[in-house]
């Protein structure tokens, strides 16, 4: 065993992985984010409480139907999906051809909304939520304890990123997607129902935080805040990989979770800023991001 | 006005032997978190317990007129101060109670202070309060971190776990618990093997906990609150470190806390309260009335509820025996000559520096198979008498005490 700054080799790949693990969250969140931003041009503040809302779903599901955490994994981003898609077409819509400004404080107001109504009827401290049966325990990889849940987490998110990121870029829906973001009006003369396209994305971005909140379930705690605790990260991570891009909200989402995690080992203190500090150091040298076009 | 004065003086002459003929009006502030991550533990629980006590005085007081208002402090020690000084001010506030947050409560202590009126914490756990920042208008109640790290820290040594590693939240009230704590376990003859100071409303603790594995310390001592605990903790399950050997010692830990993990997490943890709704007839019956009164089925008061009953019954009670309610420190000096006395906490004292001593009570939580109904949480492990479970007087540092 030979050590790094002190720290066990042993010790840092554990928290290579555990940062992995984190990174899955924020490549998650910040997928939808993007997806949203690249398509409807909305700052979507509201996806930290949709996040937190899928969470709540599939803790309401077990509690009042007995429906467990598999089928919530399917059912709660469609329920919040839905609430997305009505948000989209009472509020949203009405918004695009403004100023980014006016999504964001709707967003935001409605956020504050959603938080504020499940405080009342939850209260703050949070709610139960065991992992599910199937994948409690955990196998010993040498060098660390892993939980089967976690490695879940990872495999899971991996998959709905990547499958994302292959229906935007390389199908023809994705194409139709992309050209209706360039030129509406042209896309629609071929005869696509853009409009529906665009609220059906929205809704899709929304259950993607929603699908995110469902897997933090067992493993975080389930409040009205624990959205908003993340969502301020998950944006710093979205302005490094570039607004708006998919596979750049990806890949620094896992990115900066390994990074912050390894600040945990090295200055604890520091690990809820290292994120923030990344964040100006690009907006210097790449104002658009990672991966972001300048536009 | 100095004609109603000597009026007042000259009834209380007369009303000397029939004391409770006087007519006494009292107005008390609630100043809480209602609506962030204290709200449960504090928040409108604490307006309820204030309304409880209120109820109770007045059924053999009805000379005693409450007026009860409640503030919404948002963690911020400048909304606390601004609201503390409205209240104080231009309301005509007499006393504040509860104040959850140690950074808010210090910033109303000094108020209180200044405009010699009366403050009682029930909510925060500094233990500076009644110690290098005390005050002859604060009264603590309840619960600090001194008497947290000698109940959990003290008992976890004397049972064998004599190594530690901290999870520190990274602000005050984390290292005044930390500080507390490692000296508890110095003393007793442990050893500290690491410590990590995480930053406040921490997400994932798993990397944290990786860390206090790897130390392999017996007793990983949790010195945070709220939701970074609830976190810690689950990912303590998680990643199997009590099965692996360690033990997690909740340094603060609520019984909403426990009702936000579920059993099946949290079984197992050690921790100290003062007050649990499951103790005994009398709690039962309160908590009975809170619940019904609060509107709230699936929840159970905390001691910090508990504290602000208490802590309002004690004032009134000094108030009804002749405490003046233009003189903070004058009352305050009546509450202290005092014994305390309630169905929730029992008989105890308001020492000098302002402490309220009480016992101490070191829980288990239960197995879920142990537990019968919602709200079964613990088990009583030990009881700790109050001369033992806060700070010896001398030690505070308080300058109320040398002087």
């Amino acid at each position: 065993m030979f050590e790094i700054f002190g720290v066990p080799s042993n010790a840092l790949f554990g928290q290579l992985l555990i940062g992995l693990i984190n990174g899955s969250f924020y490549a998650l969140l910040s997928l939808g984010l993007a997806v949203i931003f690249g398509m409807l041009n909305i700052i979507n503040f509201s996806h930290g409480a949709q996040y937190m809302l899928g969470a709540f779903v599939a803790y309401l599901l077990l509690q009042f139907s007995g429906i467990g955490y598999w089928p919530a994994l399917i059912l709660a981003p469609v329920i919040v999906g839905i609430t997305g898609i009505i948000v989209e077409r009472t509020m949203l819509q009405w918004l695009y051809k403004l100023d980014h400004l006016y999504g964001l404080l709707l967003t935001f107001g409605l956020a504050l909304i959603f938080e504020g109504v499940a405080r009342n009827f939850f209260g703050s401290a949070g709610l139960p939520y065991v992992v599910p049966e199937s994948l409690q325990g955990g196998r010993n990889l040498g060098f660390m304890f892993l939980p089967n849940y976690r490695a879940w987490v990872i495999v899971a998110s991996l998959t709905v990123c990547f499958g994302t990121w292959f229906v935007i870029e390389r199908t023809r829906l994705g194409a139709y997607l992309r050209a209706a973001t360039e030129n509406p009006q042209l896309v629609r003369a071929f005869g696509i129902n853009v409009p529906r396209m665009i609220t059906l994305t929205y809704g899709f971005g929304v259950a993607l935080a929603a699908f995110a909140g469902v897997m933090a379930a067992p493993i975080y705690n389930v409040s009205p805040q624990m959205g908003s605790e993340l969502i301020i990260v998950v944006f710093a991570v979205v302005v490094i990989g570039g607004m708006g891009s998919i596979l750049g909200a990806i890949v620094t989402g896992f990115g900066l979770g390994v990074i912050e995690g390894l600040t945990k080992v090295f200055f604890p203190e520091a690990s809820n800023t290292v994120i923030f500090v990344i964040m100006a150091i690009v907006l210097l040298v790449r104002p658009a991001g990672l991966f972001g076009r300048r536009g | 006005m100095r004609k109603t004065l000597v009026l007042a003086a000259l009834a209380a002459v007369l009303a000397c032997g029939t004391a409770n003929a006087q007519q006494v009006t009292v107005k008390i502030g609630v100043l809480s978190d209602m609506s962030s991550l204290y709200a449960d533990i504090g928040g409108p629980g604490s307006v309820t317990a204030a309304k409880m006590a209120v109820a109770d005085f007045a059924k053999t007081n009805p000379n005693v007129k409450v007026e009860l208002i409640s503030g919404d402090h948002q963690n911020k020690p400048d909304v606390g101060s601004q609201i503390a000084n409205q209240w104080f001010d231009v309301d005509k506030v007499d006393m504040i109670i509860d104040v959850p947050n140690s950074g808010v409560a210090l910033a109303v202590s000094e108020i209180a202070k200044q405009k010699n009126k009366i403050f009682i914490v029930s909510g925060a756990a500094a233990s500076t309060l009644t110690g290098a920042k005390c005050n002859a208008n604060t009264v603590h109640w309840t619960y600090d971190t001194w008497m947290l790290a000698n109940g959990t820290g003290k008992a976890m040594v004397k049972t064998g776990g004599d190594t530690w590693f901290f999870l520190t939240a990274d602000y005050a009230f984390g290292h005044a618990l930390e500080t507390d704590t490692i000296a508890v376990v110095e003393k007793n003859g442990g050893k500290v093997l690491g410590k990590v100071r995480h930053p406040l409303n921490t997400n994932d603790f798993s990397s944290f906990l990786l860390q206090a594995q790897t130390s392999k310390a017996k007793v990983i001592g949790l010195a945070n609150a709220g939701g970074d605990t609830i976190n810690s903790i689950k990912a303590a399950s998680e990643f199997g470190i009590v099965k692996g050997g360690q033990n997690l010692a909740g340094l603060l830990v609520f019984s909403s806390d426990v009702n936000a993990l579920g059993l099946q997490t949290a079984q197992g943890l050690a921790l100290t309260e003062t007050w649990y709704w499951d103790a005994n007839d009398a709690n039962r019956a309160w908590t009975k009335r809170w619940t019904a009164e609060r509107g709230a089925a699936n929840k159970f008061p905390t001691m910090i509820h508990a504290g602000v009953y208490a802590g309002i019954l004690h004032y009134l009670k000094a108030r009804a025996a002749g405490a003046p309610g233009d003189d903070g420190k004058a009352a305050v000096d009546k509450m202290k000559s005092m014994p305390t006395d309630d169905v929730l906490f029992g008989k105890g004292a308001v020492r000098a520096d302002g402490r309220v001593t009480h016992p101490a009570y070191l829980f288990e939580v239960k197995k879920p198979s142990e537990s019968k109904y919602p709200g079964d949480f613990y088990t009583l492990r030990a009881t700790i008498p109050a001369d033992e479970a806060f700070r010896p007087l001398k030690e505070g540092g308080c300058p109320l005490v040398s002087g």
